[in-house]
């Protein structure tokens, strides 16, 4: 593995060996010295066009924990701000001896053209690109499902996964169902008509209109945010609306199978597609996700930079 | 006894059989004791061994202490790949599973167990994990096999079978729990 990109690149076996990786990892949170001494004189930047706060800490707390140097790099407060593009952003971090890329771009398709245009010699590392995809957000909800509805090992075969709300906008919606095929598990998107995408049908997945239906029948339901700063038309009459028909609450919770757990990527709105005495409940594991989120992040690190790079092996 | 046979029998002059099912039994009764007599007894000792062949080692000693003792000695497992020097030299290595008992390791007496003892750089992997765990009293090693051609200052406290050999020979060792037999050989070699 070079680069992540795609959660559609991952195989069975890398996806299980990152989740195997992630879980040995994990211990390292619970020591009094929770650092690794792995990556020690690489260098890690952390490269966002885009606000983020939770995934640019943890890739940032992940990369300190295995050694490495991060850099930060902010479009807001840098020279991407003077208009520099991202060729000349990119010659640049390439130029100071990056050795890993972690880029969340507000453009599809960002990571796949650092990742493959030449201009740097390092990893590329998807943190999120416009609404395409989100790889590590995919393995670490995998990663949470394994723990709470499996014994923590292999993959998920038989696994039912119901993924509610902005599937049009979610690059964490498409990275989850490419993963959790792979795995053997069965996804269904729901959401209005107007939040789903072209050709959803050709997703590797279930498509449903109707909450209510679809919740008795799963393992694990994944509420998404209404991105409304990715909307330029009206999608649905109103909140209030939208709500009532997608949100879950007490009641719809109420439906789920005894041991359905509830995911959330994050950041929630309470009150829209999650009621706040649901986000509370003890069947929402949204710490976890964001605990194992680290995990994953190390694990994907330590497996991009651990051992001897692409080039020295083909010198070999 | 029937290894050496099986030994004669069925392997080219490239594989010798250095201990069999039995002497290997030996070796962990007489390390077992060593350790408990080097300590005065089985109190506040953790084996912690080294994966893969390490781990089944150090369970092994420890019934092997129980019985001498009677004293239940905490076992666990330290996976030290985050830690090796040579993680560059290589593709990216699988981890495995570590395992440190409740207790922790402060103000303990760790012995680490590994099945061969080499260049020693395990070992300095090793002892830098155990650093980051915590602060044990002291920190002993035992091996099944000591082949000689250390690379850094690091010697074992209790040696089941010194064993020279030349630097091209292999040394093989085979544990029931995860091979087929018990059964340590050299292969390979010039000869």
């Amino acid at each position: 593995m070079r680069h992540l990109l795609s959660a559609g690149d991952l195989d069975v076996d890398s996806a299980c060996l990152i989740l195997d990786t992630a879980a040995q990892l994990a211990s390292v949170t619970d020591r009094s010295v929770k650092k690794l001494p792995t990556l020690r004189g690489r260098t890690v930047v952390n490269l966002f066009f885009e606000d983020s706060t939770r995934t640019r800490i943890s890739f940032e707390i992940a990369a300190k924990r295995l050694s490495a140097d991060v850099i930060n790099f902010v479009a807001k407060s840098s020279s991407v701000s003077k208009g520099e593009s991202l060729k000349d952003t990119a010659l640049t971090l390439e130029a100071m001896g990056a050795d890993a890329v972690v880029i969340r771009h507000s453009s599809s398709g960002a990571p796949h053209r650092l990742a493959t245009a030449g201009w740097i010699q390092g990893s590329v590392v998807n943190a999120g690109d416009g609404t395409h995809e989100h790889p590590t957000q995919a393995l670490l909800d995998a990663f949470t499902l394994r723990h709470h509805l499996r014994d923590g090992t292999g993959d998920l075969a038989g696994l039912r996964v119901a993924i509610v709300g902005d599937i049009l906008h979610s690059r964490v919606a498409r990275s989850n169902v490419l993963l959790l095929r792979t795995l053997g598990a069965h996804a269904t998107v729901v959401a209005p008509p107007t939040l789903l995408p072209y050709g959803v049908n050709e997703w590797p997945c279930s498509v449903s209109y109707d909450l209510d239906e679809v919740l008795p029948n799963v393992d694990a339901v994944m509420m998404l945010r209404v991105q409304t700063e990715r909307m330029q038309a009206a999608y649905f009459p109103s909140v209030n609306e939208y709500s009532r028909r997608y949100g879950l609450d007490i009641r719809r919770m109420g439906l789920l199978p005894p041991h359905a757990i509830i995911l959330h990527p994050g950041p929630m709105n309470r009150g829209m597609e999650i009621s706040a005495d649901v986000a509370d409940s003890t069947r929402a594991v949204m710490a976890e996700q964001v605990a194992n989120g680290v995990s994953i992040r190390m694990a994907v690190l330590y497996l991009l930079l651990g051992g001897m790079s692409e080039d020295d092996r083909k010198g070999l | 006894m029937d290894s050496a046979f099986t030994d004669s029998a069925f392997s080219g002059p490239a594989r010798s059989v250095v201990l069999d099912a039995g002497d290997i039994g030996r070796a962990i009764r007489r390390i077992a004791h060593e350790i408990v007599e080097r300590n005065k007894g089985a109190a506040d000792l953790i084996l912690l061994g080294i994966p893969t062949r390490g781990v089944f080692l150090a369970s092994r000693i420890a019934a092997s202490i129980e019985q001498i003792d009677g004293e239940v000695v905490a076992v666990g497992a330290l996976d030290v790949t985050l830690y090796r020097d040579d993680l560059r030299l290589r593709p990216t290595r699988a981890l495995e599973p570590s395992a440190i008992p409740d207790s922790g390791v402060d103000d303990k007496v760790v012995v680490l167990i590994d099945d061969v003892l080499f260049s020693g750089r395990t070992i300095r992997a090793a002892l830098d994990a155990l650093n980051d765990i915590g602060r044990p009293r002291a920190v002993q090693l035992a091996a099944l096999v000591d082949r000689g051609h250390r690379e850094l200052p690091i010697r074992a406290d209790f040696v089941g079978k010194n064993l020279p050999t030349a630097l091209a020979e292999q040394v093989r060792v085979r544990l029931i729990e995860f091979d087929d037999r018990d059964e340590v050989s050299i292969e390979g070699g010039s000869n």
